[in-house]
């Protein structure tokens, strides 16, 4: 600890046992424990404590009858559990008597503060930290502390519940490191008396009839089972599995989400899924005796495990598919369908499951199709993938919600009337659907998956979120539809599909809805950046309105959508669709519009989104070396950067020094290196005289941007600026100009103006440089010493445990002469 | 004090006078009154009709005429071919609500729910000797007027020499092709009614408001309560005091300009009839007007000019207000918008000053002050103009491309005419409909072959079948009576068991010209005894008179005793015997006994609460019969 906090540290511990004193909020409390734990973690507590008597002055405190803040009682029960988890420091509180006396029966415990929940939260905690050593076993077992644990585990506070459950865990491990730990073979009957009483009481609570006494035993050996990877665990789940098994005969089957997590962590457990200790047994049954909405994540735990019985797999796969299975049936789908989905012959339980109320039914198919989206991305996904069934489910169950599927039975019926304009299943199978779209289906399927697409994009009754789905799940396949050998154009029928499609998306641009108008924008950007090249997608585009309405929409009143329509405008422009009317007198007269355009709402838009979107499609363009840009670039690269850096969003700003960058790599030459901030030595020289290659971005003032920029009050920037002069001074490590050019009068007004700039007076414009003096100014900056300063945190002074403690201090003006004033 | 009536049934009785479910036409016979819910037109009678041109359109009276089969062309003056479809060539007609079932003079009142199911008001109060009141709110009675001489204006300012006739015969009828085939009840159409009988028919509402109990002849109370639907609509309650009746009509939960729907107070309802439901329920009306929307700025980008047929009062206020929103961010800030009625002016300044009938939130506008509908503001800043008719100023002011919003949604009267023979031949321009009363496919027949785009938007916010089923559920009533439609799903989505009406017991289905007997049983009755018997009421002396007080009660009634008691019938057939009769046979039915007189062709029908004896013109019989029955019984 540095003296200056050591000597702050008496006057917060007088404060903090100052029952008169407000204390500082919780989150200082927080923040001096985190100090004291890495103090702790790095040295030795006991010095800590010799060295600093005033902390074992406050914890002494702490025993006085007396009226103290429930949060200093929990402060510090968690320091003196801190300072205990070192053996010595531990025996040397012991001494004292401090120990028992703060976490035994005449502490807290049967004080009125127990009834605070942080006092109870601070005590387990406490405990949790002292608990690393055989002596703090001996210690918990003199104090009776873990009876008290037990009785925590049923605390009206879930914090103080849990974290008692886990404290219960840790103690187990530690009872059991020693022996046990020895001694795999050793049976529960020769544990030490610390774990026997753990596990009789988990024992007891599983024989339990009350439901949340037998979650609390499950949920002590679900992180048991997580956390612990010994031996030993082998010989609990021995002991305790049958007791498990036995809640699978209760009707219903109690506390069940609690117990599929631990089935889960005992079978993600390496040592004991590796065993023959019936584990796969007890899931295929729970699998059997839970209700498919429990059943659920069990079965989809199942299918990620990396090792597993195949029949146990084919089992869960079918308790997956068992609600899809019940909507192919109640809509009579075709019969391969059907027979490839139903693995079980269970579907009727589902029926009944699913239909008696709307809520049960929406939930469970939610849930369904989340897990399914899941599954289907991973490795170890059940082979082979039924991806004919699964798309015609997530279709029918599309066509359901939006009224158009037919069906045939009762239960069809009922199915209809629940899911019909159910936004939250749509929502869920469209990006179910979306998945999909990595296989393949038959061609029939694939048909109908565009229809159904198309009929909610067009459907008035899409709500927003659902038609952003519908997008996306949209482009999803159209991206995996194959494409027409020898071309990368769209399959003749992606195009069919299109050319329905683009009739749609202009009443889409025009919703009243914004939301509904910025979709429809980011959807078109995605195609064209994916098909803005091809010819029959072009030609379609070409035909439609999109294009004009897009250029319309620069405008719209709502930022998010301006800012999309500009994405889409700088794609449309840069692939050569946008609608330029022919006229003579103007050839390109549109185009130079656009541009202008882009810079008016750069220069004048109110809104950082727009602003940010042609930052975006100007650095492109100029990548791409876009027609307008390519013209004259110099002058469009210098009125970029005179908007974007007087612009006062940071990102605007930043994105100016990407384009700086570009510029600078086209006109200096790309460096090898593929980062491109590495500062590397030039690999080869330059194509023309460095001075002259520095001439063009002197006159589009980039040096003014950058410099600027280095002092910029936003990190980001500053940081990335710092990252451009670096490299552009490994650019021009090899050019030798006039040698001591730090002596021309010119290159000491530049230092002087960037010292002023940095001092924050940023009024006065550097002007034009020449490229020499732009050389000689870099390489007499510290940039690296820059970068470093950048690099730390800018809180890093506010965080120091020092203004920590003057600000605990400060807040109850405990602080240098203002203590005259407490009279 | 009250009666305890053991299992008494009450003669509670509906009359469905309307095979429409939206535009419904009831009566209620209860506790000696007759009340008729809402007298609704239906007016898709004049999509049979050929369209009325504001001005001389060749296209329409060159169109052919039709001839039979067999080349008979004795009906081609009357019925005229287009594309395919035939039209009579005459004055639209409407088809009235059933006249024959139950004598309309009896009527003592006429309850109106919003002023769309008044229509056919003129019809009843001026064409059946009704005498009663009629009773709706202050803003259902102003815009129904509107409404009223909106079609009176349209329909007589074309004044058409011609009158078809033949084609109504019967035989003729038959021979005719689809749908002038089956179009019901051709004898009772009607022409539309004349201003005169307008005044004169809404000279007959009182006025009321919402929650104001209204007693009707001390023996039932009324009350109108707020719907949600339009500005003034109501739902009744109609209760005496021991049962209670609501009639839900045209009600809406969606927050749109109207006052909320006033649902707490259908709590603990006998019986609940429930009609004017949404007439498309797939059709989302947010979702219709972001359709609305879109396709209207993609029209008028384009250069085209967009066609509103619709009403000129109720969801064009939502409109209006949608697109005051929506012009500015879609670009569309100089696009003239016209709204051509023969009442625009009056409906759009009406809705500004029924404060009191709006929304929570366009109230407290009043009060800051400003107007509550923006389309002040439309109006104020020239971007909304509005025309009685498109002679006159509009001609001058008119400017393309341009959003018409203008009647009639039928397509077959008013201005609206003009524009689908103006418009129709570019397919740069687009009709949007949003009224949801009519087909837009019939309505677009007698315009065929048509080049502009058609877009179907029907905007209906009244109470679709899932709010219906949480409100049945949230007041709970003890049966549900509804149109036959809302108990099937609509014949074009079979499976669609999500649109209907789904309650416990099953609702109670009535169709056009049936008679319900309403299913719930009276227990208690409240009567007054005095000491003396009440003095013979005096004749009320002309005007509006309190017509059951004198018919019901006369004098011989007064003095004759009540009866009670119940008959058993093996006594009853010995005393027959006794008395002479033979060959007595007795059967047993559901609800009590019949005593068969076989020799004597007589019938005594015996159950629990009534007695009927049915014998052939033999008064003597009878007179004998009832006093043998009278004596099983006590007097007091």
């Amino acid at each position: 600890m540095d003296p200056e906090c050591s000597q702050l540290l008496p006057a917060l511990c007088s404060v903090l046992a100052d029952p008169r004193q407000p204390v500082a909020d919780d989150t200082c409390l927080e923040k001096l424990l985190d100090w004291f734990k890495t103090i702790t973690e790095a040295g030795s507590s006991l010095l800590l404590l010799q060295e600093n008597p005033c902390l074992l002055g406050l914890l002494c405190h702490m025993l006085k009858p007396q009226d103290l803040s429930p949060r200093v009682l929990a402060f510090s029960l968690r320091l003196a559990g801190m300072l205990a988890a070192q053996e010595d420091c531990f025996q040397y509180l012991q001494q004292g008597e401090l120990l028992p006396r703060l976490f035994g029966e005449a502490g807290p415990l049967g004080g009125a503060a127990w009834t605070a929940p942080s006092v109870r939260s601070g005590w387990i905690q406490g405990l949790r930290s002292l608990a690393r050593h055989p002596s703090a076993l001996c210690f918990l077992a003199d104090c009776g502390a873990v009876d008290t644990i037990f009785s925590l585990q049923g605390d009206s506070s879930l914090f103080v519940a849990s974290a008692a459950g886990q404290l219960l865990v840790h103690i187990l491990g530690l009872s059991l490191q020693g022996p046990a730990e020895g001694h795999p073979g050793l049976q529960t009957g020769d544990w030490p008396v610390c774990a026997q009483k753990i596990v009789s009481h988990i024992e007891e609570s599983l024989r339990s009839a009350a439901t949340p006494q037998i979650t609390q035993a499950l949920n002590v050996l679900t992180t048991t089972f997580g956390h612990c990877h010994s031996p030993w665990t082998q010989v609990l789940w021995v002991r305790l599995s049958p007791l498990v098994a036995c809640l699978l005969e209760k009707d219903p089957v109690p506390a069940a989400h609690s117990l599929v997590d631990l089935l889960l962590s005992v079978a993600r457990s390496p040592v004991l899924s590796s065993s023959s200790c019936g584990l796969w047994e007890t899931l295929a049954q729970t699998l059997s005796h839970l209700s498919p909405t429990q059943a659920g994540p069990l079965a989809l735990g199942i299918l990620k495990l990396q090792e597993c019985p195949q029949a146990l797999r084919a089992q869960a796969f079918a308790v997956l598919l068992q609600p899809l299975t019940c909507v192919l049936e109640a809509t009579a789908q075709a019969p391969g369908l059907l027979d490839s989905l139903d693995g079980t012959g269970g579907a009727s339980v589902t029926v009944d499951t699913l239909l008696p109320s709307k809520a049960a039914c929406v939930g469970l198919l939610c849930r369904t199709l989340a897990h399914l989206e899941l599954l289907q991305p991973l490795p170890q996904r059940p082979s082979p993938w039924p991806q004919a069934p699964l798309l015609g489910a997530t279709v029918t169950i599309l066509r359901l919600c939006s009224g158009s599927a037919t069906p045939t039975s009762d239960a069809g019926g009922h199915l209809c009337a629940f899911l019909v304009g159910c936004v939250r299943v749509q929502r869920a199978a469209l990006d179910f659907l979306g998945t999909l779209s990595q296989g393949t289906g038959p061609r029939e399927l694939v048909t109908q998956v565009f229809a159904v697409l198309l009929e909610y994009l067009t459907s008035p009754d899409s709500s927003p979120t659902v038609l952003k789905k519908a997008f996306q799940a949209t482009f999803r396949w159209l991206q995996s539809s194959p494409e027409t050998p020898g071309c990368s154009d769209l399959d003749p029928h992606a195009q069919l599909f299109l050319r329905e499609l683009l009739p749609v998306l202009p009443k889409r641009l025009c919703s009243p809805c914004w939301e509904v108008r910025d979709s429809g924008l980011e959807f078109l950007t995605q195609m064209i950046g994916r098909w803005g090249g091809q010819a029959g997608f072009r030609r379609a585009l070409l035909a439609s309105e999109v294009p004009e309405l897009t250029e319309q929409l620069l405008r719209d009143p709502e930022s998010y959508v301006r800012a999309s329509a500009v994405a889409a405008t700088g794609q449309l422009s840069s692939q050569g669709l946008r609608v330029t009317p022919a006229s003579p007198e103007h050839p390109g007269g549109q185009q130079k519009s656009l541009l202008a355009e882009l810079l008016h709402i750069l220069s004048t838009d109110s809104e950082g989104f727009p602003r940010r979107a042609v930052m975006h499609v100007f650095t492109q363009w100029l990548r791409d070396g876009h027609a307008d840009v390519a013209g004259d670039t110099e002058r469009f690269v210098a009125r970029v950067l005179q908007v974007a850096s007087q612009d006062l969003d940071w990102e605007v700003r930043a994105q100016g020094l990407e384009l700086a960058l570009v510029f600078l790599e086209q006109t200096l030459g790309r460096p090898s290196s593929h980062c491109p901030y590495a500062v590397t030595p030039p690999v080869a020289a330059p194509p023309s005289p460095l001075a002259q290659a520095l001439r063009p971005l002197c006159r589009v003032q980039l040096f003014e941007f950058a410099f600027r920029a280095l002092f910029d009050c936003d990190r980001p920037v500053a940081q990335k600026s710092c990252d451009l002069l670096l490299f552009l001074r490994a650019q021009t490590a090899s050019y030798s100009g006039p040698q001591g050019s730090g002596n021309v009068p010119e290159v000491a007004s530049v230092e002087a103006a960037l010292q002023r700039w940095q001092a924050g007076d940023q009024g006065q414009p550097l002007g034009y440089l020449e490229p020499e003096v732009v050389v000689a100014v870099l390489r007499s900056m510290d940039l690296e010493g820059l970068r470093g300063a950048l690099a730390e945190s800018s809180d890093r002074v506010e965080k120091s445990p020092q203004s920590l403690l003057q600000d605990m201090l400060a807040t109850v003006g405990a602080l240098g002469e203002d203590e005259a004033d407490c009279y | 004090m009250c009666l305890v009536l053991s299992n008494q049934k009450s003669n509670m009785k509906l009359y469905c006078l309307s095979g429409h479910p939206t535009l419904p036409c009831n009566v209620l016979k209860f506790k000696s009154t007759t009340i008729m819910l809402d007298c609704g037109l239906d007016m898709t009678s004049t999509l049979n009709f050929l369209p009325l041109p504001l001005v001389q359109s060749p296209r329409l009276s060159n169109l052919p005429g039709w001839s039979l089969k067999d080349g008979n062309a004795f009906l081609d003056k009357e019925l005229k071919e287009c594309s395919g479809h035939v039209f009579v060539d005459s004055v639209p007609e409407f088809c009235l609500p059933e006249t024959e079932l139950i004598d309309l003079s009896t009527v003592d009142v006429i309850l109106i729910s919003n002023y769309h199911c008044m229509m056919a008001l003129p019809y009843i109060t001026e064409h059946t000797g009704f005498t009663g009141t009629v009773y709706a709110t202050e803003p259902t009675v102003q815009i129904g007027r509107l409404l009223m001489e909106e079609l009176v204006n349209f329909i007589e300012r074309v004044p058409k020499a011609q009158s078809a006739s033949l084609w109504k015969n019967k035989d003729i009828q038959r021979l005719l092709p689809s749908p002038l085939k089956d179009a019901v009840e051709v004898s009772t159409w009607r022409r539309c009614y004349t201003m005169q009988e307008v005044n004169s028919a809404l000279s007959k509402i009182q006025l009321v408001g919402y929650s104001q109990k209204i007693e009707l002849f001390g023996a039932v109370q009324v009350t109108p309560l707020s719907s949600g639907y339009a500005l003034g609509s109501s739902n009744w309650i109609i209760q005496s005091h021991y049962e209670k009746v609501s009639y839900v009509s045209g009600s809406s939960l969606l927050t749109t300009h109207p006052q909320p729907m006033d649902q707490a107070s259908l709590k603990n309802s006998d019986v609940l009839v429930l009609t004017g439901l949404t007439q498309i329920p797939t059709a989302n009306p947010d979702g219709m007007v972001g359709e609305f929307c879109s396709n209207l700025a993609l029209t008028v980008r384009n250069g085209g000019n967009v066609l509103v047929p619709c009403y000129p009062s109720g969801v064009i206020y939502d409109l209006l207000e949608c697109l005051y929103q929506y012009i500015d961010s879609a670009g569309l800030s100089n696009i003239p918008f016209y709204f051509i009625s023969p009442v625009a002016n009056s409906s759009l300044e009406f809705s500004q000053i029924f404060a009191e009938w709006l929304c929570h939130n366009k109230q407290t506008k009043v009060y800051l002050p400003e107007p509550p509908f923006p389309h002040a503001e439309l109006i104020q800043t020239n971007k909304l103009k509005h025309y009685p008719s498109l002679h006159g100023d509009f001609s001058s002011d008119f400017r393309q491309p341009c959003v018409v919003f203008t009647g009639h949604p039928s397509l077959r009267f008013g201005d609206v005419v003009h524009f689908m023979e103006l418009w129709g031949k570019s397919s740069l321009n687009t009709v949007i409909f949003t009224e949801p009363d009519f087909s837009y496919l019939e309505a677009l027949a007698p315009y065929q072959p048509l080049a502009m785009k058609c877009i179907y938007c029907p905007i209906d916010t009244r109470l679709n079948f899932i709010q219906v089923s949480k409100l049945l559920k949230e007041v709970q009533p003890l049966h549900v009576v509804c149109p036959e439609q809302y108990t099937q799903p609509p014949p074009a989505q079979s499976h669609r068991m999500d649109l209907m009406i789904d309650c416990q017991p099953p609702a109670m289905s009535y169709r056009r010209a049936e008679v319900l007997a309403l299913p719930f049983k009276r227990r208690y009755e409240k009567i007054e005894i005095m000491p003396e018997p009440p003095p013979r009421p005096t004749q009320p002396t002309g005007g509006k008179k309190r017509k059951r007080a004198s018919d019901d009660i006369p004098d011989c009634k007064v003095l004759k005793p009540l009866l009670s008691g119940s008959i058993p019938v093996e006594q009853f057939v010995q005393a027959l015997e006794k008395h002479g009769f033979s060959d007595i046979k007795v059967e047993d039915t559901a609800k009590g006994h019949i005593v068969l007189l076989q020799e004597a062709e007589t019938l005594i029908q015996i159950e629990e609460d009534s007695t009927h004896i049915i014998c052939d013109n033999d008064e003597m019989l009878r007179v004998r019969l009832r006093d043998l029955v009278l004596k099983f019984l006590q007097k007091f």
